[in-house]
């Protein structure tokens, strides 16, 4: 997947927010591409950043915050330095559009849903009356809503939140858009409708072809939908490679961290792996990598200067000192050296498991 | 091995109804019945609108039962019940909730939030024990006792869980509810919140009902699960035994859909659908069945042998 030039690129991405008199780094330079009709997952907890970085490329960060430095180009444009919101709505909607966690509220409750498709097709299209009304009901057909003609004219409230989430998501790729970005998409939803609203976004791609990127904190989900996982804390992409990789061969101590908490891959019976502490606090500066305090294993180095990225591979890179050739050899959590078994030596993109690529 | 061990609470064909805007009534629990044993953590799964809250909010009587009964330690606690009783099972089941953004008070000091309970239940206590109880409380669940003065928006999601569950420890509750208790909380906390409740399980002999939709956290904490679909409990069984032999389509399509944190299985799954009209009820109508060994299921004859047959040949 991972071949051909990137449609979009963001490069050490700043984003700094003012509150209450005091300067907030959120994102605190992350780099990230895309290639053109992957499937990518930025994964992290709340507070990472993955909402932040992703809004910030369709011009939609709240009036207190800023893209401070960097650069995200995407059709010959730096999305990082578009300051007029005229200028964002060839963007925003048109080439790179939202799918918001909950659609509850992503949706307005007193406009009937055909109504708010149809004002897609009105606004990008120039589309009117009989011609827009048919667009909307063949949107409505497409994301699996039943009789189309007579729930166009419903409101949001007579909708179940699966039906909803069908809405916003026909909103959202109503414009053929190059880039959907889907965040959270399935949190507020039970696991059998997920599974379908998953479903539905997986074949809208294909159909469709667009590129998508999810923004989630559910591992299981980015195991399902995923070409491509990036892993997001305290404001940088720590690691990111094939979701082969990242799952089987993750070199990231916080990674190794979140993956180890999953109560799947718990013992029963025996305490869950736990990530002690909270994350770093973003109005202070961060020194070195921001998950040494969190992390029992940390080197000494750790705490000092910041990693920087390594390659494990031509599509993994992390961001951790345990990759450069002078540190020690340290053993990832049993969760971890079982996943990794999981695939035997297999080899996974181009670098050989187990082996400690890269750097040497 | 279920027959010797102590009861804690049984459900006996427990209803929850809800007057509908004109004039309905919503059945939201029916008929459910199940008992839930000393020590052990019972599972109670199902979809959002199955009813498992219902069922938690009834048993500690923030919903009314509209019919059946529930009974603690063979008492019956539903409706009306003699004073001294109702100060005992207040005490003795307890609640954890699910959003602790909402279920703490945002004006009251912690101090005040954890101790609450001694208040309502009237014992007379020194200003200096209540201190102590509170300082113990917030030991237990890994708190430091200094953060009694402190308000609750001056901690994370996960601490606010913590006060969440001293609340419910300082009345030295013997069942404990916790409906969706680690839901609301980052990835990373969940494991902190889980490990948490296993240990003071643990230390204190606790019984738990454990409310919860993701069966993979389910799976991992609880002894034994009840799967719920609108209002019904369609099967109960030790946990893996469930996940070995799921009987029910509901629960096969429940456990089917569990997102699994592994590319290459998910890639490969299909998520099965339940259709409700898969049931052929029109001669033979489903009955709560035992198909062996503890394993109920709701089927009618022809389904259940068709199921112990299914357990008989192996997964």
């Amino acid at each position: 997947m991972a071949n051909g030039p990137a449609i979009l690129e963001a490069k050490g991405l700043v984003i700094k927010f003012n509150l209450r008199g005091r300067t907030l780094t959120a994102i605190r330079g992350a780099g990230l591409e895309l290639y053109e009709g992957e499937t990518l997952a930025i994964v992290g907890e709340s507070g990472s950043g993955k909402s932040v970085l992703t809004k910030s490329l369709i011009g939609m960060l709240d009036r207190n915050g800023w893209v401070d430095s960097g650069s995200a180009m995407f059709e010959g444009r730096d999305l990082a330095r578009i300051k007029e919101e005229r200028d964002w709505l060839g963007v925003r909607g048109k080439k790179i559009s939202m799918v918001f966690q909950d659609p509850m509220t992503a949706l307005n409750p007193l406009l009937t849903i055909g109504a708010q498709i149809r004002e897609v097709f009105e606004l990008h299209h120039g589309l009117s009356g009989k011609k827009a009304d048919h667009a909307v009901v063949e949107m409505l057909e497409r994301v699996g809503i039943d009789n189309p003609e007579e729930r166009r004219r419903q409101y949001p409230h007579e909708f179940s939140g699966g039906m909803r989430q069908r809405v916003v998501i026909a909103i959202a790729v109503a414009c053929k858009p190059r880039i959907l970005i889907c965040d959270e998409p399935t949190t507020a939803l039970d696991v059998t409708i997920q599974a379908q609203i998953l479903g539905l976004i997986k074949a809208l791609q294909r159909d469709l072809a667009f590129t998508t990127v999810y923004i989630t904190h559910d591992l299981g989900v980015v195991a399902n939908v995923a070409d491509r996982v990036a892993v997001m804390y305290a404001g940088r992409i720590v690691e990111t490679g094939l979701a082969e990789e990242v799952f089987y061969d993750s070199r990231h101590p916080y990674t190794w961290a979140l993956l180890s908490s999953l109560p799947q891959l718990g013992v029963k019976g025996r305490p869950l792996y736990s990530i002690s502490g909270t994350p770093p606090n973003l109005f202070n500066e961060v020194r070195g990598d921001a998950f040494a305090p969190r992390n029992p294993k940390a080197l000494k180095v750790d705490f000092v200067a910041e990693p920087p990225e390594f390659e494990v591979s031509p599509t993994h890179r992390a961001s951790t000192w345990l990759l450069d050739p002078r540190a020690p050899r340290i053993e990832p959590p049993p969760a971890i050296l079982a996943m990794r078994a999981k695939l035997g030596g297999a080899k996974l993109g181009g670098a050989k498991l187990g082996a400690v690529g890269g750097a040497l | 091995m279920s027959g010797e061990r102590e009861t804690v609470l049984e459900l006996r064909d427990l209803e929850v109804s809800f007057r509908l805007k004109g004039g309905g009534v919503f059945k939201a629990v029916k008929g459910v019945s199940f008992s839930i044993y000393k020590g052990e953590t019972f599972g109670l799964v199902g979809e959002s609108g199955s009813g498992k809250t219902s069922i938690g909010r009834a048993i500690v009587r923030i919903n009314d039962a509209s019919s059946g009964s529930i009974l603690y330690k063979g008492r019956e606690i539903s409706g009306r019940i003699p004073k001294e009783l109702d100060r005992e099972v207040v005490r003795k089941i307890q609640m954890i909730f699910q959003d602790p953004m909402a279920s703490l008070n945002e004006r009251a000091k912690v101090d005040y939030i954890v101790s609450e309970g001694l208040y309502n239940i009237g014992v007379k206590r020194s200003e200096g024990e209540r201190r102590a109880m509170v300082a113990k409380a917030l030991l237990e669940v890994g708190l430091l006792p200094e953060f009694a003065s402190r308000f609750p928006h001056e901690f994370s999601g996960g601490q606010r869980q913590r006060i969440g569950i001293a609340r419910a420890l300082i009345m030295e509750p013997e069942l404990v509810v916790a409906d969706e208790p680690i839901s609301a909380l980052d990835v990373s906390i969940r494991a902190q919140v889980l490990n948490l409740l296993s240990a003071i399980q643990k230390a204190k002999g606790l019984t738990y009902l454990f409310i919860a939709h993701d069966l993979s956290v389910v799976r991992f904490i609880t002894d034994r699960i009840a799967v719920i679909n609108k209002g019904e409990i369609v099967e109960l069984a030790e946990t893996e035994e469930l996940f070995r032999n799921p009987l029910h389509p509901y629960t096969r399509a429940l456990i089917s859909a569990i997102p699994q944190p592994d590319p290459l299985v998910e890639r490969k799954k299909v998520v099965m659908v339940y259709d409700p009209k898969c049931h052929d009820c029109s001669t033979d109508k489903p009955a709560w069945t035992d198909v062996g060994g503890g394993h109920f299921v709701l089927a009618n004859e022809k389904e259940a042998d068709a199921y112990r047959a299914r357990i008989a040949s192996g997964p």
